[in-house]
């Protein structure tokens, strides 16, 4: 199997408490030093709750914001500088509110050719076929190109985004929470579809979401964010069946699932670090039962514990959860 | 477009404003076509003719001009001038708004303080300084007006781009490979294209005014032509004695003001979408009731809503949000109300305390019974006495109900003693230990604390503690989790059901996951398009869902730990409100449809497992059901 994407040490700082001149008042580490690998083919889960970075990292990823430091490869090919007319042939974003991702005043075959006539400067008459095999293949009827986004309902509408994706012919797709906005009903609807494209068009994927269950149902691998760091990854069977890291359990746990008595896994007063006063060490220590005294010390790295799956802690979990 | 001609022709005044500003703009294009006397030619044998003399309608000046002919003239280079200033206003202005808005940073910074700096200063003054330093002269009054009005566009302009800037859709123009010249230009100007017309509908009528009055002031318009502030400045002195000469120019601008003003508000009503939606009509306090015979009270429950019917009255169409809603809470219990977006489970919670705004929101049926009482229908004073006092209400988002600019604290001790007058120290006692009530940590110290220094999951207990403040009887949540984390979640969700318990409060638990109506709902009712589908005890509908929509709403929603898989989807979409089908709405969507499904209203049957369910076809037939 090859590598579709490969991510090296990919971190994002943000100033905060910017003035006219002179340096920043604080730094927030949005994206600690992430390293990832995607395989071709692949469709890799990306967990965790709000404000781990999830969104922060797969804005690098297609150039929208410029890394800090680190390094993005496609297929082997280094992608340096942040400009996303040439991320965007080899790497496509889905949004997850699909009608503001549409520009109110145009019509979708507007919206529709943007990608084919500036990504590949596609003469009319090719544009207007593609177009419309794309629509075929996302079950869109023609005749909606000549309307307006307020027209769709939120389903229809992420349906157009990823047409739109589809069209700028990149195999490297990421969705960013791409059925949060959309009623389960029509959740799955959009998720069978994501699944028969990426067979259809031999697509990759990096599947964001906060959604456990969505993630497991679509992932291929699972990597699990806290705090700006994956701390775990592995295949989407194990990570929630079997977690290794703490706080994978913590979230497993906290599902609400059918046939579950409800409990508060945790202490009710938890909260999470504060960005801009890190602690030192294991930034989930404070809330983990089994912290030791090298885990406000010693900030843990990603170490393979079984077939496939590393997690950064000091003190992995085994056996079954 | 035509539809905006519509709404501004619905405005009687924008279009007496329209019809007055056609017939003045008309006539200064034709002027030169006119028979009209030259009105520059002086004739002092024929000085200061009053109006409707032989050859001069109007009159003449103090040279003996004809004032019919120099009003023409005149009306015809101010309100080029006039445009032409704000035209020149309007695409500089926009620009650097557009520019500053876009880039933001150090550009934004750099350029609105700059823009802050000339705004700092009284425009006339400015205007008069620029003309100063540039030499009186038409042009130069031009460029004048134009320039001290650029920071009003540019601030405007700047706002609405900032908000633009930020939307996704731009995101994915830039990743469509789209410059950033080509993003300004395709995607940001078309959406702010509206809001330039509306300032400049609603400044061109001044920019006239202060050129006539850098003319009237002898910087503008150099004699002997004339525009309108020229004419009046010359007749300054002829004010008493011949007042027709200062009363003609006058009253023109008088006329071309108010009726560009007049248009201008129009234009701005007819483009801003919060006035179109009737966002300015002032809500009336309590939902408007409409409805016939009222059910009678059918046992002694809690809460107990009846055959609740409420409506929207958009227009001419009518929107059925709900359409004969029956449900009851006892104390100590938790009801689930579980459907999709838009099946009407909110416009449910808000009208058992008339909270649905009027217009357009309607009550057309039903009745909602506390203890007996009837709620709906009821005075504002009683249904206020109650509200927060024995039904309180929790939303999705708790930075909804909390004021940005108080403490939490302060609004706690607000809602303890909106209804019971306590002293100040008793009540903050009392707010401290509501919030430890519901585990917020430090709550001496978190009392003090603003909404926004608190996270997400924080502002939601802080939400509940307000709930809580004067120990109402029930509790209706409506989707108090789903914007936060499933740790959080897990911790509130745990929270309410202790208090349920220890307090024996009823709540009606709105939401869209299953697995949370699992864990906490004691019964559980199924919405769809307005209506309950199916109704019963928790376990019963979880195990053997009878209703088509409800098996397969289950279906689709994928649940940890059972690995990767192709999920059941249900094709189609919900029916909308206003074009309900006859009989069963769910009917175009079902697998079991029959031609009887289409036909009557079909109503809610029990079921021996002890759920009612709204259906011809159920799942689980009665033999099943008996297992
Ligand atoms: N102010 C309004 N004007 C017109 N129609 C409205 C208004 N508010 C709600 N509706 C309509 O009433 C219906 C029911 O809406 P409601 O908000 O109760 O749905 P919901 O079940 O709470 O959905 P969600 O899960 O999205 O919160 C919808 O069709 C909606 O479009
Ligand atoms: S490193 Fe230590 S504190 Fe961090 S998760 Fe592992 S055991 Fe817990
Ligand atoms: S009434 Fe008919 S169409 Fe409606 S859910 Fe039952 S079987 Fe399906
Ligand atoms: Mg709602």
């Amino acid at each position: 199997m090859t590598t579709a994407l490969a991510i090296t040490d990919l971190t994002k700082d943000f100033p905060v408490g910017k003035r006219l001149f002179g340096p920043p008042r604080g730094v927030v580490h949005a994206v600690r030093p992430v390293t990832l690998d995607v395989a071709e083919g692949e469709t890799l889960g990306i967990v965790g709750e709000s404000g781990c970075g999830k969104s922060t990292l797969a804005r690098m990823l297609v150039g929208l914001l410029p890394p800090t430091a680190g390094t993005i490869k496609i297929n082997g090919q280094p992608l340096d500088n942040a400009d996303p007319a040439l991320f965007g042939r080899k790497i496509q974003y889905v949004f997850q509110d699909p009608i503001s991702s549409l520009n109110p005043r145009k019509t979708i075959r507007q919206i529709m050719e943007a990608p084919l006539r500036h990504l590949h400067n596609m003469p009319a008459a090719d544009r207007a076929r593609r177009i419309n095999q794309i629509f075929a293949a996302v079950n869109l009827r023609e005749e909606f190109l000549d309307r307006y986004p307020h027209e769709f309902s939120g389903g229809q509408a992420q349906r157009i985004g990823i047409a739109r994706a589809l069209a700028a012919d990149a195999r490297i797709v990421i969705l960013d929470e791409p059925v949060s906005a959309l009623d389960v009903s029509v959740q799955a609807q959009v998720l069978n579809l994501l699944a028969d494209l990426k067979g259809q068009f031999g697509l990759t994927y990096l599947f964001i979401s906060h959604d456990l269950a969505v993630v497991e149902a679509v992932s291929d691998r699972v990597a699990v964010l806290y705090f700006g760091s994956v701390v775990e990854v592995g295949p989407a069977t194990a990570v929630f069946s079997q977690p290794r890291h703490p706080y994978t359990k913590l979230l497993a746990e906290s599902a609400p699932v059918v046939g579950r008595p409800l409990a508060a896994p945790e202490g009710r007063e938890t909260e999470l670090p504060d960005p801009l006063n890190p602690p030192t060490g294991c930034a989930f220590r404070e809330r983990c039962s089994k912290a030791s005294a090298i885990c406000a010390q010693i900030a843990p790295v990603m170490t393979e514990v079984a077939d496939g799956v590393s997690v950064a802690c000091h003190h992995p979990l085994t056996g079954p959860a | 477009m035509s539809a905006f001609f519509k709404l501004l022709a619905r405005n009687r005044l924008a279009l007496a404003g329209l019809i007055v500003m056609g017939a003045v703009v008309l006539l200064a294009l034709l002027t030169p076509l006119l028979p009209l006397a030259n009105p520059d030619v002086t004739d002092l044998g024929n000085r200061f003719k009053p109006p409707l003399s032989e050859g001069a309608l109007l009159g003449t000046d103090h040279l003996g001009r004809d004032l019919l002919s120099r009003l023409m003239w005149g009306t015809r280079l101010s309100l080029a001038v006039g445009f032409a200033a704000a035209i020149i206003a309007a695409t500089l202005g926009a620009a650097i708004g557009i520019i500053a808005g876009f880039y933001g940073g150090r550009t934004d910074n750099v350029i609105m303080r700059g823009v802050d700096m000339l705004m700092a200063f009284p425009y006339i003054l400015l205007a008069l300084a620029i003309v100063a330093a540039l030499g009186p002269g038409l042009l130069n009054a031009l460029i004048a007006v134009a320039a001290v009005n650029i920071p009003f566009f540019a601030r405007n302009i700047r706002g609405i781009t900032v908000g633009i800037a930020h939307k996704e859709f731009v995101d994915a123009a830039r990743l469509c490979g789209m410059t950033d010249t080509r993003i300004i230009v395709g995607e940001v100007l078309p959406n702010v294209i509206p809001v330039i017309v509306i300032a400049m509908s609603t400044t061109v009528g001044w920019m006239i005014l202060e050129t006539a009055g850098l003319s009237f002031l002898g910087l503008g318009s150099q004699p002997p032509q004339a525009d309108l502030g020229s004419m009046l400045g010359e007749a300054r002195s002829a004010l008493i004695t011949n007042p027709h000469t200062s009363i003609v120019p006058g009253a023109m601008i008088l006329v071309i003001v108010m009726a560009i003003n007049l248009l201008g508000d129009g234009v701005r009503d007819a483009l801003d979408p919060r006035l179109k939606s009737g966002a300015l009509s002032r809500p009336m306090p309590t939902t408007r009731v409409e409805r016939g015979a009222v059910p009678a009270p059918k046992r002694n429950a809690l809460l107990s809503v009846q055959g609740l019917e409420t409506q929207f009255h958009v227009k001419n169409r009518i929107y059925r949000a709900v359409g004969g809603v029956d449900l009851t809470v006892e104390p100590g219990e938790c009801l689930g109300l579980i459907g999709e977006s838009g099946s009407g489970k909110s416009v449910t919670a808000l009208s058992i305390m008339g909270l649905v705004a009027s217009p357009p929101g309607v009550i057309t049926g039903g009745a909602v019974y506390y203890k007996g009482e009837d709620l709906i229908g009821a005075p504002y004073e009683q249904l206020r006495s109650l509200r927060g006092r024995r039904v309180a209400y929790i939303f999705q988002d708790p930075l909804a109900t909390l004021h940005p600019l108080y403490t939490v604290g302060d609004q706690l001790i607000e809602a303890i003693r909106a209804h019971h007058p306590t002293p100040r120290a008793e009540a903050r006692a009392r707010a401290i230990e509501l919030l430890k009530s519901v585990r917020i940590p430090n709550a001496d110290q978190r009392i003090d604390s603003y909404p926004h220094e608190m996270s997400g999951g924080m502002r939601q207990r802080v939400g509940i503690a307000m709930a809580l403040a004067n120990d109402p009887e029930v509790i209706i949540a409506d989707e108090p989790t789903t914007a936060l984390d499933v740790t959080v979640q897990a911790q509130i969700l745990s929270l309410l059901d202790d208090l349920r318990r220890d307090r024996g409060l009823a709540i009606i638990f709105i939401t869209h996951d299953f697995g949370v109506v699992a864990q906490l709902c004691d019964r559980v009712a199924v919405m769809y398009a307005g209506r309950i589908v199916e109704e019963g005890p928790t376990k019963a509908i979880l195990n053997r869902p009878a209703h088509p929509y409800t098996a397969k709403l289950m279906a689709c929603v994928p649940e940890l730990g059972q690995g990767r898989r192709e999920l059941a989807a249900i094709p189609g979409l919900p029916p909308v409100v206003d074009a309900l089908p006859q009989g069963c709405a769910f009917a175009d969507r079902c697998h079991k449809v029959q031609d009887e499904c289409r036909i009557g209203d079909i109503g809610l049957r029990d079921l021996p497992t002890g759920t009612r369910v709204r259906c011809i076809a159920p799942e689980t037939t009665v033999s099943e059901a008996a297992l």
